[in-house]
Order: C-alpha cells, then structure tokens, then sequence
C-alpha cells in the first residue's frame, strides 16, 4: 500500500478530509520551498503537491506560469529539486506528489524518473498532459512500483471515459472543477456537486478536487462531496511576495501558514 | 464536379494510426480538458471527407476564393545563374492572401460550422495563419481571436494591420521569448477554457492528433497539383521537391503526395539560425532530439531537463522549437532528407530572387529556395528540381531592411 493509500484510509476512519497545497519548486528557490513545506507539514495539512517547474505549461494560469518562470530563471534543475525533496521528506509526515509534464518525464526517461522520485521519497505523480490513452506504460510501472499515478478527470469527460480513467488511477483522482486551467475563482460551477456525487457512486477511490478553490465558502460546498481540496494558485500567489521581496520570508510564511490553518479549520472543524 | 482539390484516399492510409501515431511519433499529450473536443474534431473531419457537399463547397473556395489551382513556374533566369536543374517554383505565393496557409484556414473553418462551434482562435508567427484565419473567419462571419507574440507583431507589421482590418482580434503574448511558441501556449491555454464553443484553428501539422493529420491533408493539394502539373509539363515527376518547414505544413502539404514515390528525392529546410549552438537557431530534426511539446510526441529543441530550448531565426514563421510528427516519422524512415540553411543564406537567396525573378519570396520560403538552388547545382541540366514558394515576402520587406541596416553598421 502506498502512503497515499494509507494516508486516505486514515482520514476515512477518522471521518476526514484532505487539504492539499500546491507549491513550486524553487520558487522564488529551493531552500525556501523546503521550509515552505515543513511549515505546510507542521500545520496539518494531509498532502503536499510539489509543482516541478516547466517551460510550456499548458493547463496553468498566470499566477503559477509565473512562478514556473520564476524558478527556472532562478536555475533550479531536476536534481536539486530531488535532492532538496529528499531532505524534506526524510523530516516530514505528509506524502508528497510531483505535479509534472510528461515533457520533463520522457525526457529523463520513464524508470529513471521514477527511480528518482523514490529515493527522494516522493509518493505519486499527476501528469497534467498525459490523458489515459498515452498512459499504459507510465501506469503500469508506477504499479508495479507502488507509485501513486493520480489521473484527473474533468467537467468535459464524458461519463464512459470517466469509468475507464478511474481504472487506471491509483492513489486519489483529481477532478478538476473548471474547464479551463488553473487560477483562483470567485465561484465554482454550479453542476460541480452533482458530477462529484456520480462519481462518488461509480469508484472507490478518493476524490479530490482542483483548480480555482480559493475561499472559504468554496471548502462549505465541497467537503461533503470531496475526500480532498487542493489549493494552488491562492498559495502561489501569496509566495510570489516572497519572490519579489526576500526580506518578508517570514511574512509570508506566516501568511500561507495561517491561510493553511483557515482551510483546514474550515475542511475539519 | 470532379475534386481535384480535396484529400483523396492516402497513398498511405495507414497513417495515422488510431491513437494520431506517425510510427513512433505523434500522439495526443495535452490535458483531459481538450480530449472530448480532439475526439469530436476526429469524428468530424472523418465524416466530412465522405460528404460530398462538404467537399463541394471547400472545393469551390479554393477554386474562386483562392484561385486554385497554384502555377507551376520555371524560373529561368535562376536556373541560369544556379547553372544546374531547371529550378520550378510551385507559386503557393499567388493564393489569395500570399501563402499556403489559406489552404487549411478554409477548411478548418468549415469544420468549425459543421460542429456548430461559433469562435475561432489561431496562433500566428510570420502572420501568414493570423490572416489566413482572419480571412476565412470573416468569409464565413466567425469571431476570431488571434494570438502573436510581442516580437513577431513588430517583425510582421503587415500583417498585423491586415489582421485587423479582416476583424480579428489580436492578443499580445508578452511571455517566454513572445514569439510563435508561446503564441501556441496562449492559443492553447484559451482553448482549456473556450472549448465548448470554440474552435482552434492550428496552423501548422503539429499539435495533438488529429491537427497533423487534417492540415497535412488539407494542405496536400499543393503536392497533388504539383504531381499532375508535372505530367503535363514533364510527362514526368521532378527529379527532386523541396520545401522549408517551420512546423512543417507546407513541406507536408508538398511531400505527402510523393511519399509513395519513392524514386522523387525530398528535401526539408529547416532555419538554421546564426550558428549550430543551442539558443542560435531552430532546426528541430537536425540538432533535435523525440520529446514532448505542443501536445505531440516528435524531434524539439530541449534541454536535458525537458525544458524547451530558447530558438532563433530571422523568419518568424520558421522561429519554433518544435516540428510535426510526421517529418520526425520521414526523418527516421529516411525518406525526406533535412537540411539547416542560414539566416544569411535566406537573405541572400531572398535578394537573387527578387532581382532575377520578380518575385519578393517570404523569409520562410527563402530558406526553401537557397537549398532547392544547392540541390539545383547538384543535379544535371535536364533534371527538375521543384521549390514549394509557401508564400510572399511583401511583408518581410521592412524587415529585411533592418537586419541589412544592422548588419551593414557591424561591418562599419
Ligand atoms: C510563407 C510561409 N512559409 C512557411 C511557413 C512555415 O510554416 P509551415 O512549416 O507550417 O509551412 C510560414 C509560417 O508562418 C509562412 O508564412
């Protein structure tokens, strides 16, 4: 079983749901993404995505794009993120999963990538552009090594291909809320609840959901249809201050902390 | 009326495959957002090559709208400076709106009406597609929103007013390198959320599967007319074809017809930039290695990390760090030879052919020519080389005469 695996059974039987951060890597750099994630860790948050910064990212907004060009300008490369997320996780509870486009995957090569990630301790990948149909290969040696390999699903898949997509999906499914690519939204789409409540009713798996939850009365309507929230670009956008200006680090510490400590009263309390 | 204008079975119908592969290369890497919209483009396109009034109605465009079909010219006095092959050009140039790309924009518009789509967006380097999209979008009364990078809006101005008066809205892209990469970025990231009710004209044979497919096959009228031009000229087929590639559309368009004839040399130029380093030029299959960009699997410019390569080259429309798949595929099979040509060796091809022919090529085509004139001296005097002339250089004009002023100043 992988840690993401026991990570939901816990909650499960504790009658909770999972907060989920997203940050990038090295941004504004490494150092910085590692205290980052000790404090995520330290405030209970149940998962961290740690977003690997590419180049041409397709699904994201302005706010993570920029951070992705951020962190590449500020030279970080494959393996120091690696290194540094080895350091992490050997000091924290919380599983971590990369957030990473198959680009930079292939380019590694399929078992080295893998091999990688799990000596630096991390638990899964999403591959935001790898859909099903090109990712046999991927999924069968991410299981055959215990590796989650969360896929998403969207407001645009049709119900069959859903089903099919559950299949291949280990650890949680991400359902994204929108379509469209990520960014914080001032309200989420109104049949959201009800396509979480289908697919509630064909899978067993965790669902967790993505893309533009930014607020607290986001967390009201989700968390009786969601086994997990993930937050990215609220959390980007909060770092990016950091990035700007390197003498309010502890600020903004404190201020993606305390926002942390908000959505989890909020998921939890 | 008999098609002469429209995709008639393959000459290699296997590809490609079902999952959008040109043997290795190919695919559909993008996020599950888009995938509905692909499959349903698939379907449709499908299902439009077998109805006639679909087909009718693109033939017609391309015949009165377009003035298909293109001639095949001989460019005598080029052929005598070469001193080589009889150097034709396939005049791509003379369609309405001065390049191939019309070729496509038609029928991709008339897909977007057919899947009651009722927005179109496109990205754009040289400008050539921004227009070409303009142009058809206006011709049906489509919304469109064309996405250009920073620096290609002020290297092709012309087209950028041209853009706007057809009614097109023009989207800056100020990020990245602000040219046709990350044009396809926003192109792509509007379309994330636009999908319902848009339709994302590509320009060129890259991208998921099914826009290599369906804009190689729309664009393949260039090589079908070529073939059947050639009989009557020659009684022959030419003894070589070349074409530059940017993404590839219009050497795809050219080629494709001659795949199966495997007696017909194919040439691929591709824009060699300032120099062979890494940042200087932009010849995917040449200094490339198979990755991922674009949502497709096939050669780009990388770094070890999967990070795509900073590009360089004078033409706009050649400046991409990636390639269709299909070319990977022709380049592993070897059947289409790729070679790198110069921004210097564009320019000067440019000028000879202005000044010998009377022709103002565009900076892309120019690429093509100054290889086709290479492999022209290599052959014998009664060979045929053909050179596709993807399009008119009437916009490259201001340009042209800046990188002449800058490189006139080094020299002082
Ligand atoms: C005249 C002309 N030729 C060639 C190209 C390159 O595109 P492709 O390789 O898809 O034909 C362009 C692109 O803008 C163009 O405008």
């Amino acid at each position: 079983m992988s840690a993401i695996d026991e990570l939901f059974q816990q909650l499960k039987s504790e009658g909770k749901k999972a907060f989920m951060p997203f940050v990038t890597a090295g941004d504004p750099n490494l150092e910085f993404t590692a205290a980052m994630l000790e404090r995520l860790d330290a405030e209970g948050c149940h998962l961290a995505e740690l977003g690997i910064p590419y180049s041409d990212p397709i699904a994201d907004g302005p706010v993570i794009q920029a951070s992705y060009t951020r962190s590449l300008q500020g030279g970080t490369k494959l393996n120091s993120i690696f290194s540094m997320a080895s350091e992490v996780t050997a000091e924290i509870s919380m599983p971590i999963v990369t957030m990473v486009s198959y680009a930079i995957i292939y380019r590694m090569g399929i078992d080295e990538y893998l091999q990688q990630a799990i000596d630096a301790g991390i638990s899964g990948a999403i591959v935001p552009d790898m859909p099903v149909d090109e990712s046999d290969e991927l999924a069968a040696k991410c299981k055959s090594l215990d590796f989650s390999l969360i896929q998403l699903i969207t407001p645009t898949t049709p119900r069959d291909r859903a089903l099919q997509i559950a299949k291949q999906t280990t650890g949680f499914i991400y359902y994204v809320s929108i379509t469209g690519i990520t960014g914080e939204r001032t309200e989420l789409p109104s049949d959201l609840a009800d396509n979480l409540r289908w697919l509630r009713s064909v899978t067993d798996l965790p669902i967790c959901v993505g893309f533009g939850i930014s607020k607290l009365e986001h967390v009201e309507v989700l968390k009786s249809v969601a086994d997990g929230l993930i937050v990215g670009s609220a959390i980007v956008r909060r770092i990016a201050a950091a990035a700007n200006d390197q003498s309010n680090k502890e600020e903004v510490m404190n201020d993606v902390g305390g926002f942390a400590q908000g959505m989890l009263a909020a998921i939890n309390g | 009326m008999t098609s002469h204008f429209l995709p008639e079975p393959s000459p290699d119908a296997s590809l490609p495959d079902g999952k959008g592969r040109f043997g290795e290369f190919g695919g559909r890497f993008v996020p599950e957002t888009l995938i509905a919209a692909l499959d349903q483009l698939e379907t449709e396109y499908y299902q439009s090559r077998n109805d006639p009034a679909f087909q009718t109605e693109l033939d017609v465009l391309l015949r009165d709208f377009v003035g298909r079909p293109s001639p095949l010219y001989f460019a005598k006095r080029l052929t005598e400076h070469c001193g080589g092959a009889q150097i034709w050009f396939k005049r791509e140039d003379l369609n309405h709106t001065g390049a191939h790309k019309i070729n496509s924009t038609l029928g991709q518009a008339l897909l977007t009406i057919r899947m009651g789509k009722k927005r179109v967006i496109a990205e754009t380097g040289a400008g050539q597609h921004g227009v070409a999209t303009a142009t058809a979008c206006a011709h049906f009364g489509i919304p469109c929103v064309i996405y250009m990078g920073e620096e290609d809006i002020r290297r092709q101005q012309p087209n950028v007013q041209s853009m706007k008066m057809l009614g097109a809205e023009i989207c800056p892209v100020t990020t990245g390198s602000r040219t046709l990469r990350d044009a396809v970025n926003q192109a792509m990231r509007d379309w994330m959320s636009s999908v319902a009710e848009t339709h994302y004209i590509l320009g060129s044979v890259v991208g998921p599967h099914p826009f290599p497919l369906i804009v190689r096959d729309y664009q393949a009228v260039i090589g079908r007319e070529t073939i059947r031009q050639s009989e009557e000229r020659f009684g022959r087929l030419p003894d070589a074809v070349v074409a530059c590639v940017g993404g590839g559309s219009n050497a795809a368009g050219m080629f494709y017809p001659f795949v199966a004839e495997t007696d017909v040399p194919l040439v691929g130029v591709e824009a060699g930039g300032e120099s062979d380093q890494p940042g200087r030029h932009a010849s995917s299959l040449t200094f490339g290695k198979p990755g991922v960009l674009h949502g497709s699997f096939s050669y780009v410019l990388q770094d070890e990390d999967g990070q795509t390569d900073d590009v360089h080259s004078a033409s706009a429309g050649l400046d991409y760090p990636g390639v269709g798949p299909e070319h990977s595929h022709w380049k592993s099979t070897g059947r289409v030879e790729y070679r790198s040509c110069r921004d210097d060796e564009a320019l000067s091809a440019f000028d000879l052919v202005a000044r010998n022919e009377g022709i103002l090529p565009a900076l892309e085509t120019s690429h093509a020519i100054a290889k086709g004139m290479e492999v022209a001296k290599e052959r014998g005097k009664d060979e045929v080389v053909v050179i596709c002339l993807s399009g008119r250089g009437d916009k490259d004009a201001g340009e042209i005469q800046r990188l002449k002023n800058e490189a006139a100043a080094r020299r002082t």
